[in-house]
């Protein structure tokens, strides 16, 4: 049950699977949602993720697997039974109807009428800010403003949990930041449970308390946007969260110590794959570094060569792409104060072992990403 | 002939609210030649017969009103003039609650079934009017299919032929398409995610259609309603070949004045009259076609 207190709802997906014939959807997903919490489902298209959001919302059954909305089973029970607000990407506002029709309509529904509705439906939309829109039609209206309104609409009825599947998707980039923000604003004054769809990892980074990310029907890993940037547990995640370089290589292990042979060069880090596979590093952009060959530097480092393929200024930073020996890239982010490389230029590639990920090779995680 | 004419009006109303967020586009007078030939032809086949028609119904046998005060002076003519808006309103209707689902079901299979869907629809118009007419004379008949699969199970027979349930029967199959294109057409714009979206805030699957569903279809509703009935009040075979005495259309009478008594005044009139009424009767349901419905933005 959820804690008294709290307005949202806890949810808690068990086990569920959604098969199409011999296509599972959805394979043997299980995800716990604190109440209150921000949620997001990240994964590129056809990975699950808005399977899972239909499956909370009612508009799918699941094929087997248990579901709780608030500790009571949901499995079964219509949409309109369910109580549970939900923002759609292309917003679904109701063309026949003015902006406080629509956000009225639920309250009408449920039976709440004359000076509560109104107070109600003004309450809503001047959380979104759009209270001097209520005489509009939608199609008068901006996406992004459409977007708030059909916000106003799904809390209007002050459900303990608010989905929403990739709502900024449809909207430019500045309009995107600004709406994460106050996504993020609504969140804290609700304090409802929301579960958010995206494929964006910046959005789902910028919102979330944690985030599920979804793969061919399941669940990766699930955790707060550090965990897993700074501790992917597959490649998948580790390449779906933030840029990453992959070092791939004939490996050997000895003692506690797995090495890669990157085009004829070792590099070493402490630790081995626990449940077997084939071996692969990945590290962040901001752990490796950059220095002209031949540059003493500093003892127990690993040292790739390669060349400068690419050199972007970000104001804050700089950003290169290295080709190394064996023809793969790397991503190296430098600071203000670092030493800058010209296109073309020979450099070695210099990183500490423990800055290195262990993980194993998983083809399917470049097939699922181009 | 007045049939075209208001097609067109109701075909506009339908198009007209998907088009009223979008900025307006104006020709600049140069493409406006292109309407010439269609515009001629119109002027030409429609135009001129009908002004003619108008002319001698005042003009024969000689100039007046003599046509007028005999139409309205004859009760026969009123019963008829009555029963042809009435038989062809009952034609909408059964229209209506046959094309309504079915145009449903076309926006919701998948392309091969639609295809298969549509050309049921279509079949129908390449066959003549006429033998399907009589098909349904083979069908109705008191010793027909329908009245001896009534009799073999035992629930007596209907008198289907020569009765104003069987014109209306047979217009309604002759008219359908025309209910279920508009229809289809204006349901295939209808966002489903609307329906989701009204489900999810607590509406029923009964209250999501009649708030959401039904109130978008609307403007198909009224095209094809407006379509068929025009189209009905104006039928001439099937009513002839299905009816008997007591559901004589207009149109019969129509045709005994003019071919059968040369009777060109009379006729005329009776056009004229059947013209006005049903400019009247769109002028009274046009307010209802114009209720404040915009279309929301689609990607």
């Amino acid at each position: 049950m959820a804690p008294s207190g709290t307005r949202g709802a806890a949810i808690d997906i068990r086990a569920v699977s959604k098969r199409y014939g011999n296509f599972a959807a959805l394979d043997n997903v299980s995800l716990h949602i604190e109440p209150g919490e921000f949620m997001t489902l990240l994964g590129p298209s056809g990975s699950g993720k808005t399977t899972t959001l239909n499956v909370i919302a009612g508009f799918t059954e699941v094929s087997s697997g248990a579901l709780e909305v608030g500790g009571r089973s949901v499995v079964g029970v219509p949409a309109h039974k369910r109580n549970i607000g939900v923002v759609f990407q292309h917003y679904a506002l109701f063309p026949h109807m003015t902006v406080a029709r629509n956000v009225a309509y639920p309250l009408g529904l449920r039976g709440i009428s004359g000076a509560e509705r109104e107070r109600r439906v003004n309450k809503a939309l001047d959380m979104v800010k759009m209270v001097d829109f209520g005489h509009r039609y939608p199609s008068e209206l901006s996406g992004g403003q459409q977007q708030r309104v059909a916000l106003a609409r799904a809390t209007v009825f002050d459900p303990p949990l608010l989905l929403m599947d990739e709502p900024l998707g449809a909207l430019d980039k500045k309009l995107r930041e600004w709406l994460q923000l106050e996504i993020k604003r609504i969140h804290r004054e609700l304090g409802t449970t929301f579960v958010y769809v995206t494929h964006d990892q910046e959005e789902a980074l910028v919102l979330s308390d944690r985030i599920a990310v979804f793969n061919q029907g399941r669940i990766e890993q699930i955790g707060t946007g550090r965990e897993l940037y700074d501790e992917p547990a597959t490649l998948f995640v580790g390449k779906f969260i933030g840029d990453s370089t992959i070092l791939r290589g004939p490996a050997a292990t000895s003692g506690g110590e797995t090495a890669l042979d990157i085009g004829g060069q070792k590099v070493a880090t402490a630790g081995r794959l626990a449940n077997g596979g084939t071996p692969v590093m990945l590290l962040r952009p901001e752990k490796l570094a950059l220095a002209r060959p031949g540059a003493t530097a500093e003892n127990g480092r690993n040292r790739l060569s390669g060349r400068v393929g690419e050199a972007i200024y970000l104001g804050s930073g700089s950003k290169y792409e290295v080709v190394l020996a064996d023809g793969s890239k790397a991503i190296v982010r430098s600071g203000l104060d670092a030493e800058s490389f010209a296109i073309g230029e020979e450099v070695d590639l210099l990183f500490s072992g423990g800055d290195a990920k262990l993980l194993a090779d998983d083809a399917t995680a470049d097939l699922t990403l181009t | 002939m007045a049939g075209s004419d208001i097609a067109a009006t109701g075909g506009r109303t339908a198009s007209a609210p998907a088009a009223a967020g979008e900025p307006r586009r104006r020709l600049s007078g140069g493409p406006f030649w292109l309407v010439v030939p269609a515009l001629l032809l119109l002027v030409a086949v429609l135009g001129l017969p009908l002004a003619m028609i108008v002319m001698r119904s005042f003009a024969e046998p000689r100039w007046g009103l003599q046509n007028y005060f005999w139409f309205f002076g004859t009760p026969v003519n009123l019963i008829v003039l009555q029963r042809t808006f009435v038989i062809s309103a009952w034609v909408a209707v059964v229209c209506l609650v046959c094309g309504y689902p079915y145009a449903y079901v076309m926006t919701a299979v998948g392309p091969k079934l639609r295809l298969a869907l549509i050309l049921c629809v279509l079949v129908p118009f390449w066959v003549s009017g006429v033998v399907r007419t009589l098909a349904w004379v083979i069908l109705l008949q008191d010793s027909g299919v329908i009245n001896s699969v009534l009799r073999g199970l035992g629930l007596g027979s209907v008198r289907l032929i020569r009765t104003q349930t069987g014109v209306v029967i047979g217009m309604a199959q002759v008219l359908l398409p025309f209910m279920i294109l508009p229809l289809y057409s204006v349901m295939k714009t209808i966002d489903l995610r609307l329906v989701q979206a009204a489900r999810s805030l607590g509406a029923s699957p009964a209250r999501a259609f009649l708030q959401v569903y039904l109130p978008l279809s609307l403007p198909g509703v009224y095209a094809g309603a407006i379509i068929v009935f025009i189209l009905a009040l104006g039928f001439y075979i099937t009513p002839a070949l299905l009816g008997g005495p007591r559901s004589t259309m207009l149109s019969t009478l129509i045709q005994n004045q003019v071919l059968s008594l040369l009777n060109w005044g009379r006729g005329g009139a009776m056009g004229v009259v059947l013209l006005i009424a049903t400019f009247v009767l769109l002028a009274i349901a046009a307010p209802l076609m114009r209720q404040p419905h915009r279309q929301g933005e689609r990607r």
